[in-house]
């Protein structure tokens, strides 16, 4: 016989079986959608964190000050130089006239001091330069290189008083990623179990079964391949579930998040990654259908 | 040729449900296996399937240890015998015709055969206007006949039947029995368990009578006296 109709009568036992077995099939898809919604909000959530995260790190710099006669040419060279370390990913320079603007828009609503400055009648505000590193804990690494050129023109660098709040911030993102990762593992472990073991419960249910067909003489290839079938329409199905839901949840859920945060728009992000998303979804529902059926099934079938 | 070799089977060390049986089947022979319940037919018969493994001895189909048979492999012995259990297992999620089919379509049969055999078989144990039935929709008898259809259907060497009649009138009792004595007839072994005195002594076969787990009388042309 060939293999192209065992294939067939595989599939379609597989097929009636999980139609015929409605409330087994449709309890243990709900609670595979179920699983597959948690992942997919863990994906979610890794996401937003991320915004949170880089949200936080692009507030943090350093700042050079330069002495208030320091020569432009002198300041933009030193700018350069910064821009050529590995760790610097982005350098901007703020020269004594914008700094003084800056200061004036910042204050305007304030007399006195608007006064004050009148008063002076020179700009008594520095150039600077503000630095970012591709990662907080370059920080360090950045002003050190400042100490060690020692370049005459430079009044201060700012990471030195901020020191210890850029280093708290940057051990707390660490912190952060490395821990919301491992619950995230956790999380995802938690829901892969559950799922198992509700296909698991499904295929007990049907123990007796997979004995009668053993008996009455069937290989079991032929009956476990029904059940494999069972597991991918389990997948499937949970996943568009999923997926379906997915859609409005995301819409719903944007503008409050983006209250929360500016940049982080979750059915924007939900959509741009649909192709992943998709995948990550199907994949995983159907591992898990097929995999958990495997495993369930090898003891009854030794009979 | 089936012979049992000096076979027991015990449960938890102490409880006996088969001592020391030994006796051969000869090829297209009828016998009639009898004992009161719980002396060990349905045991004898499980053995002889493996859905129970023996405690002692082995067991042999012409010349193929049954009993070393590796699990994976199984299915090749259990498609030359056609077992009617006494607990019919029917597949409660397919239907009459299904059942029967499922059994063809697990033995790789063609689907030509397939669509020619099961209709007619259905018909022989008197189920034609049933065969899209679900178990639950069916009587006791008529489960009993899926039972037999689905054991006869690839035509094997040997027919076990657990009781197949305790669930029948009399009126269907005698279609069974004469049924199986049709199937004999036509070359397949048979080995009929029950405890139905009547049936028995109507067979007029060769007669194995247990009890408490060993055989105490094996007679050619055997009556159930006891």
């Amino acid at each position: 016989m060939s293999k192209k109709v065992t294939f067939r009568r595989v599939i379609k036992i597989g097929y009636l079986s999980f139609r015929r077995n409605g409330w087994l099939s449709t309890a243990t898809i709900l609670v595979m959608a179920l699983v597959l919604f948690v992942l997919g909000n863990l994906v979610f959530l890794g996401a937003f964190a991320n915004t949170v995260l880089n949200n936080f790190e692009s507030k943090i710099d350093i700042s050079v000050y330069f002495t208030g006669d320091a020569p432009e040419e002198n300041v933009l060279q030193v700018k350069r130089e910064v821009e050529q370390l590995a760790d610097v990913s982005e350098v901007a320079y703020v020269s004594k006239d914008e700094a003084l603007a800056l200061f004036r828009e910042k204050h305007k609503a304030n007399a006195l001091i608007a006064d004050a400055l009148e008063e002076l009648g020179d700009n008594p505000l520095a150039a600077s330069l503000n630095i970012r590193a591709r990662d907080p804990s370059n920080y360090a690494a950045i002003s050190d290189f400042l100490l060690q050129k020692n370049y005459p023109i430079v009044d201060k660098v700012n990471y030195f008083e901020n020191q210890a709040v850029i280093d708290r911030l940057s051990s707390i993102m660490s912190t952060v990623r490395g821990s919301g990762a491992l619950l995230a593992l956790f999380l995802a472990f938690v829901a892969v179990l559950v799922a198992f073991n509700t296909v698991r419960l499904a295929i007990y249910t049907l123990r007796e079964e997979i004995g009668i067909m053993r008996l009455v003489g069937a290989t079991q290839w032929f009956i476990r391949g029904p059940f494999l079938i069972g597991g991918i329409i389990y997948g499937v199905i949970a996943a568009a579930a999923t997926i379906l839901i997915f859609f409005p949840l995301t819409w719903l859920a944007t503008p409050k998040l983006t209250l929360l945060v500016q940049d982080f728009n979750l059915f924007q992000y939900f959509i741009s990654n649909f192709a992943e998303f998709f995948a990550i979804m199907f994949l995983t529902g159907v591992a898990l259908g097929t995999i958990s059926s495997f495993i369930a099934i090898r003891r009854y079938l030794e009979i | 040729m089936i012979f049992f070799d000096d076979v027991s089977k015990f449960y938890n060390h102490n409880t006996v449900a088969l001592k020391n049986v030994t006796f051969r089947v000869r090829p297209k022979e009828f016998v009639t296996l009898v004992g009161s319940s719980g002396a060990g037919k349905t045991t004898l018969l499980k053995l002889f399937i493996r859905e129970e493994e023996p405690s002692e001895g082995r067991i042999f189909l012409d010349g193929i240890e049954v009993t070393a048979i590796n699990r994976k492999t199984l299915h090749h012995v259990r498609r030359r015998i056609g077992t009617v259990f006494q607990d019919y297992k029917l597949l409660p999620s397919m239907t009459a015709y299904e059942n029967v089919a499922f059994a063809m379509e697990a033995a790789d049969r063609y689907d030509a055969e397939i669509e020619e055999d099961v209709p007619q078989v259905l018909e022989l144990v008197g189920l034609k206007d049933k065969t899209q039935n679900f178990p639950n929709q069916l009587s006791g008898g008529e489960k009993q006949r899926v039972a037999i259809a689905r054991a006869l259907v690839n035509r094997p060497d040997v027919i076990l039947a657990d009781e197949p009649a305790a669930n029948l009138d009399p009126i269907n009792t005698w279609g069974i029995i004469k049924l199986l004595q049709k199937i004999n007839d036509l070359g397949t072994t048979v080995i009929l368990a029950t405890h139905d005195k009547e049936i028995i002594n109507t067979i007029d076969k060769r007669v194995i009578v247990l009890e408490k787990g060993e055989i105490i009388s094996d007679q050619e042309k055997g009556k159930y006296l006891v």
